[in-house]
């Protein structure tokens, strides 16, 4: 590993302006990505800022009937939040699918938006990764897909997003604070994570040094009523297949308002907008979900090892939906 | 480049310098000859490294040593109290939830931590209401304690003993 310098932030600005300030330097959260990654040599950041103790670990109710969560809270005390688990279930029972106890333990909100893909690829540095290495090519494409991309991607990069949470912030409308050289700016994760196309190196919006300090949930109340289901190889410790977040309003067998967002299937957490729509004002029926899954997944360009995630992205939406609509 | 730190490991303050290269299972093994902690995969995979760090568990392989100044540390050894085993120890003894022994102090420390979260009302990805108060059964247990592997496969006992040792 990279001989590297570590600093203990004591406030986000402090934080920015070390890191903006230098090219080869990177925050520190939990660790539980960053520090694997320095061990395989995908990363080797000369200068560590530790940002688990600005004093933004708290999660507090806002006036308006959302939820302000700061970026150093830990996955599992997020998860277990009464104020979570009352008003966005649908965010606690993703964060709950994901990794371990260990790992939610140590895992903060901020580093879970910001963790790298899981493609085997990326993370063996004996082979291509534009990701990785940008022009080396992708080891995936010319190897097994099974694992990645079916909407979304590029021809330099099929990686997907690991992140559950990230899905259910999706689908909650959630908006991060991202503390810059100078001030703040707000920006919705739906707009955070980033597409492949010809920099696949980038995964997110964000430029070097600024810093994700809170997630605000908008009050929903459509999300009392909601659900997140992973399908995947073992039944726990397992990235998914297919995960699909999802709220769903109905009132008299109508779909009043629904959202649905989509993970494991592209480079970033799959707002499935199109099906949105198509449900909106319509029947709240298992035709009605089918129709609008297959609405939403008519993009779909699977690879060679994962044609199976197409029909399998359907039929979670439509189970999800139809557990929802049942109550 | 070094760093100087301190450690509580086991009720005891211990003072050490590290490479900042240097995680958390390296600093105790390596450093100051606690060994409870085992590295298996190094890279929090198998959770052979739990140990509780101020109160909670977590793999000590994702751990930069220097990121933790100043922690409080028990590991499976410090969990006895004055040469009384504790009582999840006990009960792996009993429940014989080993075979090679090598995963067991990551396995007991994970499970005491885990047992903390239940009584705190944590709920899990089993837990069918999350508004209620989760209980322990096997499912639980199994799905709790799914970053502890046995490549021996002593699951079956290390369920059981898990669900004695809870009380």
């Amino acid at each position: 590993m990279r001989p590297f310098r570590y600093e203990r932030a004591e406030d986000a600005s402090g934080a920015v302006a070390a890191v903006a300030g230098h090219p080869e330097a990177a925050f520190l959260g939990g660790g539980t990505n960053l520090v694997d990654h320095m061990k395989l040599g995908i990363a080797g950041p000369e200068l560590l800022v530790d940002v688990t103790r600005l004093g933004n670990d708290a999660i507090e109710p806002l006036p308006d009937g959302g939820v302000r969560i700061g970026a150093a809270v830990r996955n599992s005390v997020l998860a277990a939040s009464p104020l979570v688990r009352e008003r966005y279930p649908v965010l606690s029972h993703a964060l709950l699918a994901g990794a371990s106890g260990q790992l939610r333990n140590l895992a903060t909100t901020g580093g879970n938006l910001l963790q790298r893909t899981r493609c085997v690829y990326f993370q063996d540095l004996t082979t291509p990764c534009n990701k990785r290495r940008p022009g080396s090519g992708c080891g995936a494409l010319a190897g097994y897909t099974r694992y990645h991309a079916i909407l979304g991607a590029s021809e330099h990069c099929v990686a997907v997003h690991p992140s559950d949470m990230a899905v259910a912030l999706v689908a909650l409308d959630a908006v991060v604070e991202v503390e810059v050289p100078g001030g703040s700016r707000r920006l919705r994760v739906a707009d955070l994570h980033r597409l492949p196309g010809d920099a696949p190196d980038r995964d997110t919006k964000l430029e070097h040094g600024e810093l994700i300090t809170a997630v605000e949930l908008p009050a929903a109340p459509i999300a009392a009523r909601s659900a997140y289901r992973k399908v995947r190889d073992r039944a726990s410790f397992a990235f998914a297949l297919v995960s699909v977040a999802a709220a769903l309003d109905v009132a008299d067998g109508e779909v009043r308002d629904v959202r649905i967002a989509l993970g494991g299937v592209a480079h970033k957490p799959w707002r499935a907008a199109r099906a949105e729509d198509a449900l909106r004002g319509g029947p709240a029926t298992e035709d009605a979900f089918r129709a609008a899954a297959e609405a939403e997944l008519a993009g779909a360009r699977p690879l060679r090892d994962n044609a199976f995630k197409v029909p399998m992205a359907r039929n979670t939406i439509v189970a999800v939906l139809r557990d929802l609509a049942a109550g | 480049m070094d760093a100087r730190i301190t450690l509580r490991v086991d009720g005891e303050q211990r003072l050490l310098t590290v490479d900042t290269r240097t995680t958390l299972l390296d600093a105790l093994r390596e450093h100051l000859g606690v060994i409870s902690p085992k590295k298996g995969c190094d890279h929090g995979q198998c959770g052979a490294c739990t140990v509780l760090l101020d109160g909670r568990r977590v793999t000590t392989c994702l751990a930069f040593a220097v990121a933790h100044d100043g922690a409080e540390i028990t590991t499976a050894e410090g969990l006895a109290h004055e040469g009384e085993l504790h009582p999840m120890q006990r009960a792996f003894l009993e429940h014989d939830g080993f075979q090679c022994g090598y995963c067991t102090p990551g396995q007991i420390c994970s499970a005491v931590g885990m047992l903390d979260e239940l009584r705190a009302g944590w709920p899990s990805h089993v837990t069918s209401d999350l508004t209620a108060r989760p209980e322990l059964d096997d499912d639980e247990i199994r799905e709790r304690m799914n970053g502890n592997l046995c490549r021996c496969g002593a699951y079956v006992n290390i369920v059981s003993a898990i669900r004695e040792g809870a009380g």
